[in-house]
């Protein structure tokens, strides 16, 4: 399938290439490749949420392993995104136990509240509602994925205060 | 070591995998292989298609294996036993894998450059049915355009995965892939790169379907149509012994030579396949050996044939009777003709 | 208050760190190890203990062990697996949260025992926090000595590390997980070889999940009898529950195998009963895969036993009338629960999770989607029902990996013992439209429309 295209502003900054260093000692010498994942999320996170071409190629030519070789990885793994992404992504886990605690109502409810469907951005490109596959928080359902963190219990006021939150840059999305 | 298939025995060398020993038996006892390619390391395990039954492990082991084992990345031991075509087991996996191959793959066989020479088309003339329990929408991709030579037709795509091997045990630089998962796994370069290494079509060859065809025969006629003739030339960059499909004095196409499990002898370049489509360009050989279990020959017109039945033969001139009531004025009855008449 | 090998520590304050973690009796495991007992003594332990995998499949620990391959004398790897996903289960993340110490004293105490020099914990993506958790417990490991060159003056060499995942329910089979920890697509292997003869960048690799190796520090400090002597029969030893659902207090609870199922959903010091008052309708005792089981086959099981938790007892009666302990994703209905929507729910996780290499997984997971998604939105058709136990029993047994395995079982027993809500779906489309359909009207009130009519 042939993919849009999308240009992405690359910033390898010398923090970035020194964690990237460090990932890639923790394989040995020769299987560098090794590194690939925890490489593309630190990657990833330093570029506002989602790789371009451009950028895997970076990704691969650090490596050294064909840039195909880093497609195919991307596009396997539900993690890494492959276009431009809402800001603040709310990903609501909507696998049984979550939907047993009404997931589904709260995402209706959080759409609305928006005013966007299931995978939109909203015109600020500050949110987007994505419903996603068990994240491993059934105890404590509903719940949600937010950058790299967990929301959990939630319920309509939880997710106003999200909201508010969000939009006043109150809200850590990656642990550096 | 000796390994028994549907009674009947072999020896083999170690290492030796269950389906090789088949096709040192040959006949009846091969099961199908739509993703190994003995020429291909790695390749295999993935269709299921050849999925046997080890009714007796070894002479050491004698217990029965309890799954079914894809034969052709399970290696043989000394006193194995294996059911092939005499297994109700296996007979029935082979037709759900038949099954599920289809339930998605496009019903395009008439436009279809793979039709004649297509290994799903032999699959599901042996162990295929008919009908479809399948009332879903198929899947579908969007196209991509991968080169001037070589037709990617996504939706046809079975993912054996063998135009990725070959690719990586051809060539230095690997440019398509397998891209996403599940049943949205599909092939393909992600940036719309042209594939353009010099031995790229033979991902055409080793396609046991119709999603890699290639665009310089691309509609130009139906495989049954053409002469196959082993040919060949000197070529720098590859052994040069290909197969030319002529029709007429023309040769339309040039491919690998392929064995009876439809696996090339060798490997060509692209300069042969797809440059070179003079008569003069080639020694030509003889013609190729006619292979009478192909799907090419099941409807030729020297076998007699039963006279087919359509039993729907009334509503297919005449339409359905509700059919024709939606689409005809209301006020003139059906039998209009008649009653004036 | 049944005994606590797992949790005992849980809540001391500060236990995340590695000075309360050591002065509360941490990384003695280590030293009793290295400085007293060979290798293979450690791996005799584990086998005496009885300890079975806790991933799902419950594979004995210590035999698992002792097959990998000492005699190549190819450097080998032990693999912690920490890609929790199996739905219903939430038990490996709490442990390594509030306690991956713990893991790590495994990690080290286990990769003696197994000569591996280079360790690695997979873990999954989503779980990034718990990741920086990780790596910052492996820093205070190796900055106190026990992780690197000579620890403790055994000459044992070890190098830990956590290795992040992509987003995979696949990667928790164990050579799928291998293939992403080098770097690939998580696509399962074909076996054999298995990964104890080649695994890890084609070395000997043993493959465990969290809870199994943070059992292994106790066995050490004790004996591999004494954990024995815990739980019942084969079921030797604790067993981390995730219990989610329509109940009281949803959590991780560290249980002895053998508590019967009805004291772990009715004390309080468990799961306190069902959340509301309405009644029990079905549970899966172990994951998303196992078989669902009604309310009448949980408490007893078919001969009229009590059902206890272990290994056995849950799967007492095979597929017709017993489920499987699983992972321990302990998932509770209550008759406002619709069993297809569930069974939907189910089919579209595992459609989504299919790895895509293998023909019947890729295309009959997406078939069964396609197939309940219908029923349940009122668009079924009688045949249908029959269909799903076709489709499912052709991809069961026939893939490379237990996913398809996984993907078929939730849906034959959902027909097998909520057949009658298959039909009511099908034949009463009108009355199942709103997703919460049984909320006001529960089935036990409608089941008479699809009673079977004698004249």
């Amino acid at each position: 399938m042939e993919r849009t295209y999308h240009k992405q502003e690359i910033n390898m900054t010398e923090a970035l290439m020194n964690r990237i260093d460090e990932l890639i000692s923790h394989y040995p010498e020769d299987k560098r490749k090794s590194a690939l994942l925890p490489v593309l999320h630190e990657v990833q996170d330093a570029h506002e949420n989602w790789l371009s071409i451009e950028l895997m190629d970076k990704v691969a030519q650090i490596l050294l392993i064909k840039p195909v070789e880093v497609y195919e990885v991307v596009s396997f793994y539900t993690m890494f995104n492959q276009k431009p992404i809402g800001k603040y992504m709310f990903e609501f886990c909507q696998t049984s136990p979550c939907c047993l605690n009404g997931v589904e109502n709260l995402m209706d409810y959080t759409c609305e509240k928006l005013g966007v469907k299931i995978g939109e951005i909203t015109p600020d490109g500050l949110f987007e509602i994505r419903g996603v596959e068990c994240l491993g928080a059934c105890g404590y359902a509903p719940m949600m994925q937010l950058g790299d963190f967990y929301k959990e219990h939630l319920n309509e006021t939880k997710i106003d205060q999200l909201i508010a939150d969000c939009k006043g840059d109150k809200i850590i999305l990656h642990d550096k | 070591m000796k390994v028994t298939i549907d009674g009947q025995s072999i020896e083999v060398a170690p290492g030796t995998t269950i389906l090789q020993a088949a096709r040192m038996i040959g006949g009846d006892v091969v099961p199908p292989a739509m993703c190994y390619y003995s020429k291909l390391k790695g390749s295999g395990g993935k269709c299921r298609c050849c999925l046997v039954e080890v009714a007796k492990g070894s002479d050491a082991d004698p217990r029965p294996m309890p799954k079914l084992m894809a034969s052709c990345v399970t290696g043989c031991m000394d006193g194995m036993e294996v059911n092939s075509k005499s297994s109700e087991r296996v007979t029935e996996a082979r037709k759900s894998v038949t099954e599920f191959l289809l339930i998605n793959h496009p019903l395009d066989c008439p436009v279809c450059d793979q039709a004649g020479e297509c290994d799903l088309q032999n699959l599901s003339f042996e162990h295929g049915k008919s009908q479809t329990r399948f009332i879903e929408e198929k899947r579908t991709f969007e196209p991509e355009n991968i080169g001037p030579n070589i037709q990617l037709h996504m939706n046809r795509c079975i993912l054996c995965q063998r135009c990725v091997q070959v690719a990586d045990q051809l060539t230095d630089n690997r440019v398509h892939g397998v891209m996403d998962r599940g049943d949205h796994a599909n092939i393909s370069t992600c940036i719309s790169k042209a594939i353009d290494n010099e031995f790229s079509g033979n991902m055409i060859d080793v396609c046991p379907v119709g999603a890699l065809t290639d665009k310089t025969f691309r509609f130009k006629s139906r495989v049954w149509f053409n002469k196959p003739y082993n040919a060949h030339r000197d070529c720098d960059k590859c052994c040069g012994k290909t197969t030319v499909w002529m029709f007429g004095g023309e040769i339309q196409r040039v491919t690998g030579r392929k064995d009876e499990y439809h696996e090339v002898e060798e490997f060509i370049c692209n300069g042969c396949r797809f440059d070179h489509k003079n008569v003069e360009d080639w020694t030509i050989e003889s013609p190729r050996e006619f292979e009478k279990d192909s799907v090419i020959n099941q409807n030729n017109y020297t076998q007699k044939l039963e006279k087919v039945e359509i039993a729907t033969e009334k509503n297919i001139l005449l339409g359905r009777d509700e059919d024709r009531k939606k689409i005809s004025m209301a006020e003139i009855p059906l039998n209009a003709n008649n009653t004036n008449s | 208050m049944s005994q606590k090998i797992l949790l005992d520590k849980i809540n001391i304050p500060g236990i995340k760190t590695y000075e309360v973690y050591r002065a509360n009796g941490g990384y003695a495991s280590v030293e009793k190890a290295l400085k007293t007992l060979t290798p293979d003594e450690v791996v005799e332990e584990v086998k005496t203990s009885g300890l079975r995998g806790r991933g799902g499949a419950g594979f004995p620990a210590g035999m698992k062990w002792s097959f990998i391959d000492k005699k190549s004398g190819k450097p080998r790897h032990l693999v912690c697996n920490a890609d929790e996903s199996e739905p219903g289960t939430f038990k490996d993340r709490y442990l390594m949260e509030y306690i991956p110490h713990l893991l790590i004293e495994g990690m080290i105490t286990s990769s003696y025992a197994l000569g591996a020099n280079r360790s690695y914990i997979y873990i999954r993506g989503e779980y990034m926090w718990v990741y920086k958790i990780l790596e910052r417990a492996i820093n205070e490991a190796k900055a106190a000595g026990f992780l690197g060159k000579n620890i403790l003056g055994s000459g044992f060499d070890l190098e830990l590390y956590v290795q992040i995942g992509g987003g995979a329910y696949i990667c928790g089979e164990e050579t799928a997980l291998i293939e992403s920890l080098e770097g690939k697509r998580g696509n399962p292997r074909i076996k054999p070889p298995f990964p104890a003869v080649s695994g890890l960048w084609a070395n000997p690799t043993v493959v465990n999940n969290v809870e199994t190796i943070a059992a292994v520090p106790w066995i050490v400090n004790n004996s591999g009898a004494d954990y024995a002597k815990i739980g019942i029969g084969r079921s030797t030893g604790t067993k981390l529950i995730s219990a989610s659902g329509h109940i009281k207090n949803p959590g991780v609870y560290e249980i002895e195998l053998g508590l019967s199922v009805y004291e772990f959903m009715n004390s309080d010091e468990y799961l306190g009963g069902m959340s509301s008052d309405r009644p029990l309708k079905a549970f899966v005792p172990g994951g998303s895969s196992v078989p669902v089981l009604p309310a009448h086959l949980i408490y007893k099981t078919a001969a009229g036993e009590d059902r206890l938790m272990s290994y056995e007892s849950l799967s007492d009666g095979g597929f017709a009338t017993g489920s499987m302990l699983g992972s321990g994703g302990f998932i509770v209905y209550n008759d406002t629960s619709c069993i297809v929507r569930n069974t939907w729910n189910f089919s579209r996780f595992y459609h989504h999770e299919s790895c895509g290499q293998c023909t019947p997984c890729r295309e009959g997971t997406g078939w069964l989607e396609k197939v309940l998604h219908r029923i349940e939105n009122g668009h079924g058709r009688e045949e249908d029902i029959d269909l799903l136990l076709s489709i499912q029993s052709k991809i069961e047994g026939n893939t490379i990996c237990p996913l398809g395995d996984a993907a078929s079982w939730p849906v034959a027993a959902a027909i097998r013992h909520f057949r009658e809500e298959f039909e009511y779906h099908i034949r009463f489309p009108e009355k199942i439209k709103n997703r919460d359909h049984f909320v006001n009207e529960p089935f036990e009130k409608v089941k008479h429309l699809v009673a079977k009519q004698y004249i």
